[in-house]
């Protein structure tokens, strides 16, 4: 063995690299780097970032009944609920107030599972750094709505599991609905 | 194309003749040559170390800086601005006399080479006639400087780091003063031009004791200047950054300009002692210059993005038991190949050198103990 021969040996290593990084493919063993502003990787479907609060059609139809489970359940405290009146002073099934701050939120995805009314669901969004920390991380209502459609579009297999759960259990219902009132019509008829 | 630059210069001296003196002519003569070698020295060190940065980040699958500008061509001039508005900061114990000059001394030396360096056809700055006596007494004075800016600081990383390069230096000075001998006694001048001039018909590097001495002198700059994997005094696992651990924002800046200046000229001279320099078909005579140049310089590169660094008796064992022995068996077989001539000379040098070679590989394998065999108790 002469003098220097493992070192021409790793010599050729870098070199086949340095050649292979400008005309290879990322596969064959070339560059694999994404240059992230410019081009992304496809983010997966399970990847969480951020709750958001699912509407049906319109935003004055939303899920949320402002029962204030999710409140209570997150763990650093970040959502802060109040429950809508009506003029007469009723609780409304509606949140007057539905914040969420950003700067506390750890994505732990906890208050989805705790929902039982379907109604928050995690984000996609993660690009949301901003100068000020007080205001712009401080979400409202109106900034956390997002239709049922963006929830069918960022996570496809879970909102149209959703989809059919809710299905299924309005359906039964409407059973349910249905069969009181027959039963009800068979009292009446019943002479006594 | 070829004598563009030479042209261009006396274009402007005539211009400046129309209007002033003689003595201001050659005053300006002088400037005009001192003002583009400083302009170069700094503009080829913001450039190598883009270079570098690129060409490492390849042989490592990525892509390197390419932010700023088209390719980061902007890069370098992103990296002034933020090293110029960064904080000066002076130990307290430091010696603040050494701690000053040190930085601004060792850019001196890493300029003053460039002077005899033979950047094409009439454009050597000052063609001395021991050109390159100056460059070896140039360039180990930057060790002297090194050792100031680690005794300077008052630390001990710095101390150890600037005591290493020291031990490094004059270590490496030895047989790559040794491995030029070879050139000299085939051209009989110290003048990098006329050196130049001698291999218009053969570069040295294709005969037998010029590729040996071409190996020895290169491997030998590159651990004068402190690259990889001879970057001992400035090991960032070991002594955080050597010899310039306390300077910060310029001050660190001209230690690496000076890094990299010097890393230019040594490439640049072994391509003037070994490559043909300037020489070559076709081409204006600058661009084959600046070719071998960077193409040596690629090879520096490529040793950084390759090697570890070695261990301090290592790189001690590498200077004193192999490269000396074989740079004096070069200075033997070179005798041999100029007295005896023809076939027989080159084939005598050939085989002096190759046997030696490949005793010294025998002599210096390191001692690997034999693998222990156990026998276990039934």
């Amino acid at each position: 063995m002469l003098f220097g021969m493992g070192i021409l040996r790793g010599l050729g290593v870098t070199l086949k690299n340095f050649f292979a990084s400008y005309y290879k493919k990322p596969e064959e063993g070339g560059l694999f780097t994404v240059e992230y502003p410019e081009k992304r990787l496809p983010v997966k479907e399970r990847f969480r970032n951020f709750p958001f609060l699912v509407y049906d059609t319109t935003p004055e139809n939303m899920r949320c009944v402002a029962c204030d489970i999710c409140a209570k359940e997150c763990p650093p405290k970040c959502i802060y609920i109040v429950r809508d009146n009506d003029e007469a002073g009723r609780p409304l099934k509606k949140p007057a107030i539905f914040d969420i701050d950003f700067t506390v939120c750890m994505n732990c995805g906890i208050c989805e599972e705790v929902c039982p009314f379907d109604a928050i669901y995690m984000d996609h969004e993660f690009e949301i750094a901003d100068a000020n920390r007080l205001d712009a991380l401080l979400y409202n209502l109106p900034d956390l709505l997002k239709p049922n459609d963006y929830f069918q579009k960022i996570r496809p297999n879970d909102a149209a599991q959703v989809d059919a759960r809710r299905l299924e259990a309005e359906e039964k219902k409407k059973a349910a609905v249905a069969a009181v009132k027959t039963q009800a019509a068979a009292k009446d008829i019943k002479p006594e | 194309m070829d004598q563009l630059f030479v042209n261009l210069k006396n274009m402007a001296l005539h211009l400046i003749g129309v209007f002033a003196p003689d003595w201001l002519v050659s005053l300006s003569s002088i400037l005009i040559s001192v003002g583009a070698m400083t302009f170069l020295g700094i503009f080829i060190m913001m450039y190598l170390t883009l270079m570098e940065r690129k060409v490492i980040g390849r042989m490592q699958n990525r892509i390197g800086p390419n932010r700023v500008g088209k390719w980061g061509l902007l890069q370098p001039v992103a990296d002034a601005i933020k090293m110029l508005t960064k904080e000066d900061i002076v130990p307290e114990p430091a010696d603040r006399l050494l701690h000053f000059l040190a930085p601004v001394m060792i850019v001196i030396p890493a300029l003053l080479i460039f002077a005899v360096i033979p950047f094409g056809r009439n454009m050597t700055a000052l063609d001395l006639n021991v050109g390159l006596l100056y460059f070896f007494a140039m360039s180990s004075t930057t060790t002297m400087v090194i050792f100031m800016a680690g005794w300077g600081s008052r630390n001990k990383y710095a101390s150890l780091g600037g005591m290493r390069s020291v031990a490094q230096m004059i270590s490496y000075e030895v047989p790559m003063v040794l491995s030029v001998v070879p050139v000299l006694l085939s051209v009989g001048s110290l003048s990098t031009g006329k050196i130049v001039e001698a291999q218009a018909d053969l570069w040295f590097v294709l005969t037998p004791w010029g590729f040996f001495a071409c190996v020895i002198f290169f491997l030998c700059g590159v651990a004068e200047c402190n690259r990889s994997p001879f970057d001992l005094p400035e090991a960032e696992s070991e002594i955080v950054a050597g010899f310039h651990t306390e300077f910060s924002g310029m001050k660190f800046a001209l230690f690496y300009m000076a890094e990299f200046m010097n890393a230019f000229s040594i490439a640049a001279l072994t391509a003037t002692l070994f490559l043909g320099g300037w020489q070559g078909p076709l081409l204006p005579s600058w661009l084959w210059f600046i070719l071998k140049t960077y193409s040596l310089l690629f090879v520096m590169m490529w040793f950084r993005g390759t090697l570890p660094r070695l261990r301090a008796d290592q790189m001690m064992g590498l200077a004193w038991k192999f490269l000396l022995p074989l740079a004096l068996v070069n200075i033997l077989a070179a005798g041999l190949h100029l007295y005896l001539g023809g076939p027989a000379g080159f084939a005598s040098a050939l085989i002096i050198l190759l046997g030696s070679f490949m005793g010294l590989s025998k002599v210096n394998r390191s001692y690997v103990p034999e693998k222990r065999e156990y026998v276990l108790a039934d």
